[in-house]
């Protein structure tokens, strides 16, 4: 995967919450509050901020799966890390090895509609979220084999998230098919905190949304919403970063 | 303290014959007076032999706590995690921090018992028991709360199903395991002579099934020299084995820390750091347990100033080796400052976690080595006021260590909070009363001192080290 960041303007300019977030949810499922994709708004050095999609990095040196005590997480064949939540026991440990932030707990029963707790579970798909384990992006394996491409990069807009095959040089964001390795060395591309040595498969273009006409300082973006909701009813309910909740 | 130690044959020696293979295994020994040794045995068996109505209000009161505790439990277990205060940015919080307690604390044992058995101490003869019984069961309360941190306990059994040897997780399951099972035939072997003692001394008053007990855990243990002979090398094989054990347990306990690419955990010098604050807090916790145990079993004449203030002088060594490798952990990182470093210096020294910080820096590990150095506080009160102090401090340790080290953001997102729920408090609250009370009741089964080792080679506390001074009236307990 490579994200254009010149492209990402946190969808500033449709006035929705970021919709690569957005997609993702609606696909899977995604529990409140977790955001498998999460658009981070970071402050540049010269001033002003860039919008920073953050999806799994999908590390080619994953620390998560090297922690693991059962094997439930893995690298696949083909590349992106899985999770299966039916071995998982919930010691959390890769979610302290994980350097990205990029791993998400099921703290009580998961807030997602009847329908999908009730499905057979599918690793491919992390539905249904089960209590007590441990969530992340996929990279929609579901979707790669059927020749489409993640919920994330057909959902935006802008056309920012391009995805491909680093073995066969090629991606594409929906608009244009354009050789990766050109795409990657135009913009002189980067990995998030490539001195750990976890080797990302999400590559960076540096930027701030300047192809899509945002201006770095305008700061501030709609906040995600979890739009079936209203279709829960006595869930548990928590934040990712502080204490509380319901349950 | 005593200097020279006569080679004279023990006065009752369990029938021991002065054999050229006995005198080789260890008969080097004091003469100990026998109306002492009478009373020696009268003190440290009375338990054994009475129970009060305060022994009963008491284990009613732990299992109280204890209940309570299960009742926290079964409510995570009905809701998940989210009834604790963790999160997914800080997921790992009190029970985390008190599995590397307990296992600290587990270290007591070894290093009094084994490393001083080791090079010929005699001083700790009189608490080498206690110490080695802390570490079963701290080891034993301790290893629960990995478990009680899952979040699907009822997969426990893929831990042997999937197990993977290259997961740290693993290796603590490994480690700990060793460490429980050599620990505890480290504390029966010595207690083997003690129970044949049991056995002869109780057979009159016991009930039934205590006899049996007793004549089933002492082997048939007569004192014979073969038997002395097979006991000490027995001894002595597991004092050595038990030893590079107890280090390779907290330092894969630190490993589970360090194996992560997260800026303060990300460290070389966790595992002997760790080693380190193990044994300062094991010393801690058998200075607690041993004024604890003096006052109710009656043992001041036999556990006097000279065990306290050996034991003060040790941490008060460790003291100073604790801020050495907070100097060499600080100073490293903190010359250079950096990635998240000035973060978590910050968060640390004046930030919310700085008041936990300074009593850990100043109350933990400078307060109480003053006290054992100065000498008008080098009393039993004074050193146990400092082991109390370093219990609490090391504690708060590796709260800085856990909650500190995973606060520091790994993205551009604020800061997590975490304060833990009652109910994490309460599930600690009850696994020291169940330390307390699997003390308790062993204390009813087996001899809390060393008899045999007491007599046959310390005997009476030289004169004038004692500092109470007052003789029991009779024991209660």
């Amino acid at each position: 995967m490579a994200i254009d960041l010149r492209r990402c303007d946190g969808c500033q300019s449709v006035n929705k919450a970021p919709q690569c977030t957005a997609a993702c949810i609606e696909a899977h499922y995604v529990p409140k509050p977790m955001e498998w994709i999460q658009v981070y708004e970071a402050e540049l050095s010269g001033g002003g901020t860039q919008f920073l999609p953050t999806p799994c990095q999908q590390c080619q040196n994953p620390p998560c799966t090297n922690v693991c005590p059962v094997g439930a997480t893995f690298s696949t064949p083909e590349g992106p890390v899985l999770i299966d939540q039916e071995r998982c026991i919930g010691c959390r440990f890769c979610m302290e090895a994980c350097p990205y932030d990029r791993r998400f707990f099921n703290w009580g029963n998961p807030p997602q509609p009847a329908q999908t707790q009730a499905s057979k579970y599918d690793i491919e798909r992390q539905t249904p979220a089960i209590r007590g384990t441990v969530m992340k992006c996929d990279f929609c394996m579901d979707l790669l084999s059927a020749g489409r491409r993640p919920h994330c990069a057909e959902g935006c807009p802008n056309g920012a998230i391009y995805f491909g095959d680093l073995e066969e040089d090629v991606a594409t964001n929906g608009n244009e098919v354009v050789s990766l390795s050109t795409l990657l060395n135009q913009g002189t591309s980067y990995r998030l905190k490539e001195d750990l040595g976890t080797q990302p498969r999400v590559f960076y273009i540096p930027g701030h949304g300047e192809l899509v006409g945002r201006n770095p300082l305008t700061s501030g973006r709609k906040a995600t919403e979890w739009p079936w909701q209203d279709l829960l009813s006595g869930s548990a309910d928590w934040s990712r970063d502080e204490p509380g909740g319901s349950w | 303290m005593r200097v020279v130690e006569v080679v004279r044959q023990p006065v009752r020696a369990n029938g021991a014959v002065n054999t050229p293979q006995a005198v080789e295994v260890e008969q080097l020994g004091p003469t100990a007076p026998p109306e002492w040794q009478d009373r020696l045995e009268g003190h440290v068996l009375a338990p054994l032999r009475r129970t009060s109505w305060r022994y009963a209000a008491w284990v009613g009161f732990l299992l109280t706590v204890i209940g309570w505790a299960v009742f926290a439990y079964g409510r995570q277990l009905h809701y998940g995690l989210i009834v604790a205060g963790v999160r997914d940015r800080i997921s790992w919080g009190l029970y985390i921090i008190s599995f590397v307690f307990f296992i600290g604390i587990s270290h007591a044992g070894t290093l009094l018992s084994a490393i001083l058995r080791a090079v010929k101490a005699r001083w700790q003869l009189s608490i080498t028991r206690m110490a080695e019984f802390i570490t079963v069961v701290a080891l034993m309360v301790g290893a629960l709360f990995p478990f009680i941190d899952m979040g699907r306990p009822d997969r426990i059994l893929n831990l042997l199903f999937f197990g993977r040897w290259q997961s740290p997780l693993l290796w603590d399951v490994m480690a700990i395991g060793t460490y429980l099972t050599g620990s505890t035939i480290y504390l029966y072997l010595p207690l083997i002579p003690d129970f044949a003692r049991c056995r002869d001394r109780l057979a009159a008053t016991a009930p039934r099934w205590k006899r049996t007990f007793f004549e089933l855990a002492a082997l048939g243990w007569r004192g014979t020299p073969g038997q002395r002979h097979a006991l000490e090398s027995a001894i002595t094989i597991m004092m050595c084995v038990i030893i590079p054990v107890a280090v390779s347990v907290h330092t894969v306990v630190s490993w589970i820390f360090a194996m992560s690419l997260r800026e303060p955990l990300n460290s070389t010098v966790f595992g002997p750091f760790f080693v380190a604050g193990a044994i300062y807090s094991g010393i801690a916790a058998i200075v607690l347990l041993m004024a604890v145990l003096r006052k109710l079993l009656h043992l001041e004449e036999y556990i006097t100033r000279t065990q306290f203030v050996s034991l003060g002088y040790l941490l008060a060594a460790f003291s100073l080796i604790m801020l050495y490798f907070n100097l060499a952990e600080y100073i490293t990182t903190g010359y250079k400052m950096s990635g998240q470093e000035p973060f978590h210096f910050r968060q640390l020294m004046l930030g919310p976690l700085a008041w936990l910080f300074w009593f850990y820096m100043l109350g933990g590990i400078a307060l109480p080595g003053l006290i054992v150095l100065y000498k008008r506080t080098r009393t039993v009160a004074g050193i146990t006021v400092a082991a109390v102090l370093v219990l609490l401090a090391m504690w708060v340790e590796r709260y800085l260590i856990v909650v500190g080290g995973l606060r520091v953001p790994l993205m551009p997102y604020t800061p997590a909070t975490y304060s833990p729920t009652w109910t994490e408090w309460s599930i600690l609250a009850g696994a020291l009363a169940l330390f307390a009370l699997i003390i308790s009741v062993f204390a009813k089964l087996f001899p809390m001192v060393s008899l045999w080792e007491v007599i046959e080679r310390r005997g009476p506390e030289p004169a004038g080290t004692e500092t109470a001074g007052k003789q029991p009236a009779g024991a209660h307990s």
